[in-house]
């Protein structure tokens, strides 16, 4: 079949509306180029193929040879915008948060000089040598290990998401917060992940049958301690030593953090040199007090262990224009701390109707998935939702469902505060027809 | 061939021991260590007062440690506010009628007295944690919970003493995911 063949078939076959508002079916971003010659039969392309291109000329870097090549690179200049943003970029007693910016990245693994951070006493320079991992407790043989002796062992490597307890805390407002995704959901990342199971440790030491827990603690200034269930030992947790590769970055526990995939970021315990099995939990600041999450009656929720079921809509989102009506990739992240994700359904008209959205192969158990919707703009207004499901049957709760249970904050808290924690719901962009686009309550 | 099937050998001794038995197997580059050697890093303290050391302090000997230690990020009298700082607040703490972490307060929330023991001893003062001597960190934890009204003026905390504070919200939390457990 010839391209202009293929064309003619391809004009004669209107890409199908599969939800209100300008939802577009999914296969369509299949078709390798098909959808873009369809949106173009209906007109949708119009105002962007109506004019000639300029003329192409040779620019001024295509004229001489370029820079030297660093050792290690740093993005262009011309993506400096692309960076983390700081709640305590001095540092002031109290927590330091680095948070991705989601709206201006794609894909599902997050680099890492932009993995989000919280840092309860800053990041400390350790020296990978000096640096011991001492397990203990209920074991029948308490073993110290050095990061050398770590890395003879056999290791192993998964891609995972790390979200902040408080991810989304803004969303408990009673008001929407007008902030973009990065200040909305930025704490939360996704790498790759390579290290030693902490099985293979806990097989060398042995295990006594009382322990049913165990406290992981780091090396930094608070030595900051969260209690585990022995379970998640035994099941997928890892001693990790690098992260996309390279080895650990400072303010992600170099040389060596806890990773339980699934579990809230701050049990992930950075610069780990301390695992002891105990009975029971130790009932930690970080557990007692921080991440324990008061609920509407008064009582709080301890050892929320999980980060459940989420997803948002990345592109478009606040802070990026819709310059003009016409054919758009509605796309964004889904996760769950329970397994993989099953289904993300994408709403144009505020949850009216819904359409399933194609998920990025790979699929990956607790790691983000890339959920990619087309769309077509109609320049009028519109409400962006997506919901996900995960394998388990857990469903992404609707922001009134959540804040029935949940609830919500009596005052609009300052952005970048985090005041209550584990928001899992759905969250809506609202765009107008200028193309502005705004978080808002639907 | 033989370093491929040493290696599976190895690979296969590493996976093949039991949890719950010491090995004689595995690949054994952990070095034995006694509780003495981990004693200094062993600062795990229970609900229970299991791993609180031996000292003991009063809430007037508190007083002292805290008007030099503590009050120039908590403020003179531990109810914060000092410009700048966003140290929380250590006394007072209304009932909570929001969901908002702001209301957490020891007296309102903290479910056990040894966390305090335990989180001003590993990570207090903010610029130099683990520098206060075992009996400074029983004087400033008397200090606080007398401040709050949960122990008398006169009341001595140690081992014994910690673990019986009864706080007011030690019944107010539910776990979230019990089968994780």
């Amino acid at each position: 079949m010839s391209i202009s063949d293929r064309r003619r078939r391809t004009k004669s076959s209107p890409i199908e509306a599969v939800a209100g508002n300008g939802l577009l079916d999914r296969r369509a971003l299949l078709g390798r180029g098909v959808v873009f010659a369809g949106a173009m039969s209906t007109g949708a392309f119009g105002s962007v193929t109506g004019a000639a291109a300029e003329p192409l000329t040779d620019a001024p870097w295509s004229l001489e040879p370029g820079t030297t090549i660093k050792v290690y690179e740093l993005p262009s200049r011309f993506e400096k915008d692309v960076v983390r943003t700081l709640n305590n970029p001095n540092g002031q007693p109290g927590a330091q948060g680095a948070r991705t910016p989601h709206h201006l990245m794609n894909g599902a693994i997050t680099p890492n000089g932009l993995h989000f951070v919280v840092s309860h006493g800053g990041a400390p320079d350790i020296d990978p040598d000096k640096h011991r991992l001492v397990v203990h407790g209920l074991v029948k043989r308490p073993l110290v290990f050095t990061l050398d002796a770590l890395a003879r062992y056999p290791m192993t490597t998964r891609v995972t998401f790390l979200e902040c307890g408080g991810n989304g805390g803004p969303l408990f407002s009673p008001q929407p917060l007008q902030a973009n995704l990065q200040a909305l959901h930025g704490l939360a990342s996704c790498a790759e992940w390579t290290g030693v199971r902490l099985s293979t440790l806990l097989e060398e030491t042995g295990i006594d049958p009382k322990a049913k827990w165990f406290i992981a603690e780091g090396a930094d200034a608070p030595h900051l301690a969260r209690s585990v269930p022995l379970k998640k030992a035994l099941d997928d947790a890892i001693v990790a030593l690098y992260q996309n590769g390279e080895r650990l970055m400072p303010a992600n526990g170099y040389p060596m953090r806890l990773l339980l995939p699934g579990y809230e970021g701050n049990m992930n315990i950075k610069y780990l040199r301390r695992i002891k099995l105990v009975e029971r939990p130790a009932m930690s600041f970080w557990e007692a007090r921080t991440y324990a999450p008061i609920l509407p009656n008064g009582k709080a929720y301890q050892f929320y262990l999980l980060q459940e079921v989420k997803s948002f809509i990345t592109q478009p989102s606040p802070g990026l224009t819709l310059k003009e009506p016409g054919f758009y990739e509605i796309s964004g992240i889904a996760y769950s701390g329970t397994g993989r994700i099953a289904k993300v359904m994408v709403s144009a008209d505020g949850g009216g109707s819904w359409a399933e959205a194609a998920l990025q192969e790979p699929v990956l158990s607790k790691a983000f998935t890339r959920f990619r919707m087309p769309w077509r703009w109609d320049g009028g207004t519109a409400t962006l939702q997506s919901r996900a499901w995960d394998e388990a049957g857990n469903v992404q709760p609707t922001r009134a469902q959540f804040v029935a249970q949940r609830g919500e904050l009596k005052s609009v808290p300052p952005v970048g505060v985090v005041l209550n924690h584990h928001f899992n719901a759905i969250t809506s962009w609202g765009i107008d027809s200028t193309g502005e686009i705004k978080h808002v309550y639907a | 061939m033989f370093t491929h099937s040493r290696l599976i050998t190895t690979v296969w001794l590493a996976f093949s021991v039991t949890a719950g038995t010491a090995s004689a197997e595995g690949l054994n580059l952990g070095k034995p260590v006694d509780a003495a050697a981990i004693a200094a890093w062993d600062i795990s303290i229970e609900p229970d007062g299991t791993g609180l050391p031996p000292g003991a302090g009063t809430p007037a000997q508190g007083a002292h440690i805290y008007a030099e230690k503590c009050a120039q990020c908590h403020g003179p009298d531990g109810k914060g506010g000092v410009a700048g700082v966003t140290a929380a607040p250590l006394v007072g703490g209304e009932p909570i009628t929001d969901i908002s972490a702001a209301m957490k307060r020891i007296a309102n929330f903290w479910p056990y007295a040894t966390t305090l023991f335990d989180y001003t001893r590993r990570a207090m003062p903010w610029q130099q944690p683990m520098t206060l001597a075992n009996d400074e960190v029983y004087a400033l934890t008397a200090y606080i919970l007398a401040q709050n009204k949960l122990i008398g003026e006169n009341d001595t905390m140690n081992a014994e003493t910690l673990p019986k504070v009864k706080m007011p919200n030690r019944d107010g939390f539910i776990v979230r995911f019990p089968d994780a457990m």
